[in-house]
């Protein structure tokens, strides 16, 4: 426990501690995990250690500016909602701190790195606090080795004309178990864009939830990369709350193996969220007989002066577009390769940081032909 | 009309024949359930040994059952007990004598549907003895249908004459444990419609519950069931466009198909029961189970429907694709305007290989009204090759009302392929301005942007329907605009 926590933010613990102690682990009869189990992680019981990561330390800036951070710390990411955001709250020990005070545009992306080892749990806890009109890129990045299990919240508060892109980079070991929560406060006419990219993990849970403002304009995208028997589940709310902001969501997963996907994509547009125009689109690649797919777009929508839709697809690779590259003399793996490539380019080419760009076109590469050297599949 | 009176009679001489004595009116049971109701209504209709064991097997799991609450609705807790499960159809001397006595707001609203004038009489529960003309076309009707083998008939007729064909499909599709409504309806059904078309037989028409005369006052737990064998044809229309009277608040009906190979079932709705005041008071609850299982291969089951009235609307008329090349469609138009709820879709089960499912939903919501589309699509890991295509659109009329959509996608098996796609939408000022400088009125206006919106449902509507729907639409936005 972090001994400079203060009072008002002692209670926040004790109430997630509180509200986890009486719920425990989701289920599968919640509707909100209705497709995820997550009975391997309470059955794993890892003990809890502080993470080790590279980045301003959470613990270090809350003994330094106490009030910047009890202004926001647990304030948006709900422990009543979700269980493992609970668990986090109660018992966090450190995680990365990032303020960006007003007017300011930093220039380099903000890295914050975490590295697991076996046998433990941890719950990172990551803070963002952007001033007025200011612009940063963040990047966030999960990896270890062995079992573990990481429990990650991060609260993104945008402010007002900010301009904030995060990229979280879930590169876990092959038999850790991965839960993590993104929540995102956007004020008035600010920008935000999220990529949530999942490569690694045994059983993972993504929640990227953003609450938008006027004038907002938010945007989700993600990647899913599943083989073996991963199991990768993303759910995201966008939540329209005041008029005039536009929301933009990407999902696209491909899934091999005997892995199983599961989308969730929620919109909500509040009563008074006029000229909300919303778009969500949820698309899935499934190369192997054994992959399962359980996608669920929803719309719920309050105001009449709106345009929202929604889309999602499950398919395979198109016969006609490998014909077409294999008539053109490119192999059949290699055709293979260069359409799912392409499918998954699509997330990957909306990143504002062309190292990452390049960072992930290269791992995705590597994957699929490690993919097939291993297994023999894919991916 | 003399059948009526003539199985009211019988009726009431089974009554003593099976030695019941009971110091209540001839044609009520009391309020409540238990299962001395459920012996007293199986008697009462005079059924064989196997249907009331399936209605008591029924009662006794529903009794271990909860209530569903995930439903996107919300009503007051119902009262089992206070309900009359079961009165016979209603003798003259309850009905209003002439349409003098019948609610005015009704007849205006029959008088914008077009509805001929007898017609009228009948919905309104008017008390009728001539026979007029539908009755006589029904007659000719049930000579044509006999002819070619094709059975047609009240549920109890179904139970007395077809019992091996009842005991063979009853509960194969719907089972009684299915769901607490479907458990509720296999307990206390009084009755419903029977259909059967035999091998290769092509229905010549339209099957209509409105040409059965004694479909009347079946009560508010329906069952219908029909099979179509190899090869048979049929097109089944249920309820119609005119509001109905109904003292009944909550309906909880079971229907049933099973298409055998190569046959097909259209069904169609429409239902416009009475959607409860302004304010939201009354109405009907409308919680129906509607499935249908493609049993044979290259089968189809066609669902459309149309839904405008009830104060909660609460359906998803679904098909269990198990046939190798079998077929389901949902066609849906769901409107909902003052304080009406809807929560309706569907669920197609692709179990079979190379099996299609197609669903089209079109929700329209005014006033305070609520509307949410919930679909299921599920892809079985057998289901090689199973193609899905879902549209849902949602048009918003007013500040007020919501549009809600769950649709659930589970996929299985990767030779398939699966589209959802869903819209929302309003009803731009620039198309009303357009058409208002055409001098059209604002409601007319809206009126035919809505039957646009809605036209892919309504073109798989049997033509008359279509036409009357389109009518429909128009009289229950009424006072939504300006």
């Amino acid at each position: 426990m972090m001994a400079a926590a203060t009072s008002e933010l002692q209670e926040i613990r004790r109430r997630a501690a509180e509200s986890f102690e009486t719920r425990g682990y989701p289920t599968k009869r919640d509707e909100e995990w209705k497709y995820t189990s997550v009975s391997a992680i309470a059955k794993a019981q890892f003990p809890a250690e502080a993470p080790s990561l590279t980045g301003n330390s959470l613990r270090t800036a809350l003994e330094q500016h106490p009030g910047l951070i009890e202004e926001h710390l647990g304030r948006y990411a709900s422990s009543e909602e979700n269980a493992f955001v609970a668990l986090n709250t109660a018992h966090f020990e450190d995680g990365a701190f990032l303020h960006v005070p007003r007017n300011t545009v930093v220039e380099e992306p903000v890295w914050i790195d975490y590295t697991a080892v076996p046998d433990r749990t941890t719950h990172p806890r990551n803070l963002i606090v952007v001033g007025a009109n200011s612009q940063v890129r963040i990047v966030e990045r999960y990896r270890g080795s062995g079992r573990y299990f990481t429990n990650a919240v991060t609260e993104i508060v945008a402010g007002e004309n900010s301009v904030v892109e995060h990229v979280k980079l879930e590169e876990e070991s092959a038999q850790s178990f991965h839960v993590a929560t993104i929540q995102v406060h956007q004020a008035r006419n600010s920008n935000f864009k999220s990529h949530n990219i999942s490569f690694g993990g045994l059983l993972v849970r993504n929640d990227v939830n953003a609450v938008l403002s006027t004038g907002c304009e938010g945007t989700l995208n993600g990647l899913y990369l599943a083989t073996g028997k991963q199991h990768i589940d993303n759910h995201t709310a966008l939540d329209h709350a005041a008029p005039h902001a536009a929301s933009h969501e990407l999902y696209k997963g491909i899934l091999d193996g005997i892995s199983t996907g599961v989308f969730n994509g929620k919109i909500y547009v509040r009563k008074d969220a006029q000229k909300t125009d919303a778009k969500q689109t949820n698309k899935n690649l499934v190369l192997s007989p054994g992959a399962t797919i359980n996608t669920k777009p929803e719309l719920q929508i309050l105001a009449d002066d709106v345009r929202c839709t929604h889309g999602a697809t499950v398919g395979q690779l198109d016969e006609e577009a490998l014909f077409y590259l294999r008539a053109r003399g490119i192999g059949e793996i290699e055709a293979r390769d260069v359409l799912i490539y392409a499918f998954a380019r699509d997330v990957i080419e909306r990143i504002g940081i062309p190292e990452i760009r390049e960072y992930l076109e290269k791992a995705l590469f590597e994957r699929l032909v490690f993919s097939r050297q291993s297994s023999g599949g894919a991916l | 009309m003399a059948s009526q009176l003539s199985s009211i009679e019988t009726l009431a001489n089974q009554e003593y024949k099976w030695g019941f004595i009971t110091d209540i009116e001839a044609d009520t049971v009391p309020a409540g359930l238990n299962e001395d109701i459920i012996r007293l209504i199986s008697a009462r209709k005079n059924e064989p040994e196997f249907m009331l064991e399936w209605r008591l097997k029924a009662y006794r799991h529903w009794l271990t059952m909860e209530e569903p609450t995930w439903a996107n609705i919300h009503y007051p807790p119902i009262n089992y007990q206070e309900i009359i499960y079961y009165s016979a159809p209603k003798t003259n001397k309850d009905r209003p004598k002439s349409l003098d006595e019948v609610d005015p707001e009704l007849l205006q609203t029959y008088e914008k549907l077009g509805i001929p004038l007898h017609e009228r009489e009948a919905l309104a529960g008017v008390a009728v003895d001539a026979v007029f003309d539908s009755v006589s076309v029904a007659t000719t009707f049930k000579g044509k249908l006999s002819e070619l083998g094709i059975i047609f008939c009240s549920f109890s007729e179904a139970v007395r004459d077809h019992p091996q064909l009842v005991k063979k499909y009853l509960g194969s599709v719907v089972p009684p444990s299915d769901n607490f409504f479907a458990a509720l309806n296999a307990a206390v059904f009084t009755d419903g419609s029977f259909c059967y078309i035999p091998k290769g037989v092509r229905c010549p028409m339209e099957l209509s519950t409105y040409f059965r005369i004694n479909a009347k006052d079946t009560g508010q737990f329906e069952r219908t069931l029909i099979v179509a064998e190899d090869g048979a044809h049929v097109s089944y229309l249920e309820g119609c466009t005119a509001p109905v009277r109904d003292e009944n608040q909550l309906h909880a009906a079971v229907v049933e198909l099973v298409a055998l190979n190569n046959a097909t079932i259209k069904y169609s709705t429409v239902q416009n029961w009475y959607p409860g005041d302004k304010e939201g008071k009354g109405g009907i609850y409308n919680f129906v189970t509607k499935r249908g299982k493609c049993l044979g291969a290259n089968s189809k089951i066609s669902w459309t429907q149309v839904e405008t009235g009830s104060a909660i609307t609460w359906k998803y008329p679904s098909c269990l694709l198990m046939g190798d090349n079998s077929v389901g469609e949902f066609y849906s138009v769901a409107l909902t305007n003052n304080y009406q709820q809807a929560d309706t879709g569907t669920k197609m089960i692709h179990m079979g290989r190379n099996t299609r499912s197609t669903i089209v939903s079109k929700g329209i919501s005014a006033g305070r009204g609520q509307n949410t589309y919930r679909g299921a699509v599920k892809i079985l890991k057998g289901a090689e090759g199973a193609r899905n295509y879902s549209q849902c659109d949602s048009m918003l009329l007013g500040d007020k009302c919501g549009a809600h959509t769950f649709p659930y996608l589970e996929v299985k098996n990767t030779s398939s392929s699966v589209e959802h796609e869903a819209s929302t939408s309003k009803i731009g000022e620039d198309q009303i301005f357009y058409c208002r400088q055409r001098g059209i009125s604002t409601e007319d206006a809206v009126g035919m942007i809505v039957n646009g919106f809605c036209k892919e449902v309504f073109r798989e509507l049997p033509m008359e329907f279509a036409v009357e729907a389109q009518k429909l639409l128009g009289v229950s936005l009424e006072g939504s605009v300006g």
